[in-house]
């Protein structure tokens, strides 16, 4: 089983101290595209969790016998093979939304973030942890992508949640902005994506500038009294 | 000639003194301006203005830099009248504030401040804006449209409701649409013919707006505040690109002498590709720089679907820069040049 102090890391590593959007910047295709809006963002990276969950299950159960020098390619087929379940999925259930996130369904096989935890993390721990370190790496990139989704969604368009019909269909999107605000559409074009995660990414520095600062300053105070006297 | 002997004293060369100086050099292009489109430019000036210092003020709090030393540099100022000249006259108010923001934000402050910046912040306004809002970005007032003063000032502000009679295109987009819906079958000098777009030798009333700009370059050469090389690589650019290509097809690419007094080329040649921080800091390279960027932007100018394309070679150029500037190092003094 695994102890709650493990868990614990293994948690905020995934949605903060590892964020793989904000911290380790991987998987920025699928972020340019697809979080044009608040749902598109959600709901692929919901999809990208369960790969990531049942890869890394699968692939630290099997860790000891997959040869070393062939591993990738092991890894990508066993990623593939779950990509394609989820790819299936989505076409059966979700048909709306599988026609608008397109190519980007099928392409979490190439999504750096998936191999790289299988590589970095699967590979090397027992079966539990590594399928809590995929579940927690995808909730770091949901909220993440819902963010900046959400973000480029209401200054581009000044509505969130469009689309969410193709998901639930008795839900309406809310129109936040009034309706005559134009729109910046640089917001929905790739540069915006860009600018706003750039954005994120200063506002997640800040904050660990700040708390790190404040833990430091106890620690400092004596040593500059000390200096005076 | 008289003969001193050194030690001799040179004025001090402030940013504040060449940005004074810049200003003064726009007056003559603003003055044809508010002929030409009205007074409603000095208002977008002024809007343009309270926007870039507001936006400076912003940036230097956040980054506790003193206000006074900074806003008092001119420097925000002249990137904020750029943005408006640059900018539709009947642009709504919001749409500089949008472009000013982005232009002292984003391009300026977020990469380091004055000095720091690698990409012209007028001109970043100007892209961002035309790709957000290309409608709004392209609609020109006609030339001979005589709107008082106070409907141009209920446009700007939002009290009249924007309606198509009051936009045109300008001379230069006219021509592309009008060769472009002749099929073949239109030549430059009959769509030129129509004297409600066409002035002299180039737009109606554009052109005297671009002596203008001109004039105001030519003295700033004259202070000695920007060097020959941009501009004169920019006008050659532009120039030997409209030549060749007038030369071989007169019926479908205009004048030379048209491209030269259209859009921004005057604009770009004397205020924007001279920008001391984002372009070349080598003569060679300035050269370089203005040759590419004149070339660049009658390419997208005549070929693209954007009105004008001197922003975008601008800013394609200002990526360039580092690169021009390692190649054209001039050899120091009292080394033969490396071969």
């Amino acid at each position: 089983m695994i102890a709650r102090e493990e868990f614990r890391q293994i948690a905020t590593n995934g949605i903060w101290k590892q964020n793989t959007s904000i911290v380790q910047i991987l998987g920025l295709c699928p972020l340019l595209a697809v979080t044009t809006n608040l749902v598109n963002g959600a709901m692929l990276s919901l999809a990208t969790i369960v790969v990531m969950a049942i890869s890394g299950l699968a692939i630290a159960s099997l860790r000891n016998f997959i040869p070393h020098e062939i591993r990738i390619p092991v890894f990508i087929l066993i990623v593939a093979a779950l990509v394609t379940v989820v790819d299936l999925l989505f076409n059966a259930n979700l048909h709306e939304l599988y026609l608008v996130l397109g190519i980007f369904i099928p392409l979490i096989v190439t999504n750096c973030i998936v191999l790289a935890r299988v590589e970095a993390f699967a590979n090397k721990n027992p079966p539990i942890q590594s399928t809590f370190d995929g579940i927690f790496m995808g909730i770091g990139m949901l909220w993440t992508l819902s963010l900046l989704g959400g973000l480029r969604e209401l200054i581009g368009g000044g509505t969130l949640f469009s689309g969410i019909d193709m998901v639930f269909p008795g839900l309406q999107p809310l129109q936040v902005l009034p309706k005559d605000y134009p729109g910046l559409l640089l917001a929905i074009l790739p540069p915006g994506a860009f600018i706003l995660l750039g954005c994120m990414i200063a506002w997640k520095n800040w904050i660990e500038a700040r708390a790190a600062a404040r833990q430091q300053r106890p620690a400092l105070t004596p040593a500059i009294d000390g200096n005076n006297a | 000639m008289d003969f001193t002997t050194p030690p001799y004293l040179l004025k001090e060369a402030s940013v504040q003194r060449v940005m004074l100086q810049v200003l003064a050099a726009l007056l003559p292009g603003i003055g044809a301006y508010v002929w030409v489109f009205g007074p409603i430019i000095l208002v977008q000036i002024a809007i343009a203005t309270a926007a870039v210092l507001a936006s400076e003020a912003f940036m230097l709090k956040l980054r506790n830099k003193p206000l006074g030393l900074f806003l008092g540099d001119g420097s925000a100022i002249v990137t904020g009248w750029l943005i408006a000249l640059a900018f539709p006259p009947l642009a709504p108010w919001w749409l500089i504030v949008v472009g000013a923001f982005f232009a002292i934000v984003i391009a300026k402050h977020l990469y380091g401040g004055l000095g720091q910046n690698p990409f012209n912040p007028a001109m970043i306004a100007f892209a961002v804006c035309i790709v957000s809002f290309p409608a709004l970005m392209s609609q020109w007032p006609p030339v001979d449209l005589k709107a008082g003063f106070a409907d141009q000032l209920a446009l700007v502000f939002g009290f009249a409701p924007r309606i198509d009679v009051m936009s045109g295109a300008t001379p230069l987009d006219a021509l592309k649409t009008a060769l472009k819906l002749g099929e073949g079958n239109t030549t430059v000098a009959t769509v030129m013919a129509n004297a409600q777009t066409f002035g002299y030798f180039a737009g109606k009333g554009w052109e005297w707006i671009m002596v203008g700009y001109l004039l105001g370059g030519l003295w700033l050469w004259q202070r000695k505040i920007i060097s020959w090389h941009g501009p004169a690589g920019f006008i050659a650019g532009i120039a030997l690109i409209a030549t060749v290509l007038w030369l071989w097809q007169p019926a479908d690419f205009a004048t030379p002498l048209f491209h030269l007094f259209s859009g921004g080329t005057m604009l770009g040649a004397f205020f924007i590709v001279t920008d001391p921080v984002s372009g070349c800091t080598t003569p060679k390279g300035k050269l370089i720089f203005g040759f590419a960027a004149g070339l660049l932007a009658y390419l997208i100018r005549v070929f693209g679907g954007y009105p004008d394309g001197v922003a975008f070679a601008v800013l394609l150029l200002n990526i360039c820069v580092p690169l021009i500037d390692m190649y054209t190092q001039p050899p120091v003094f009292g080394h033969k040049g490396s071969k």
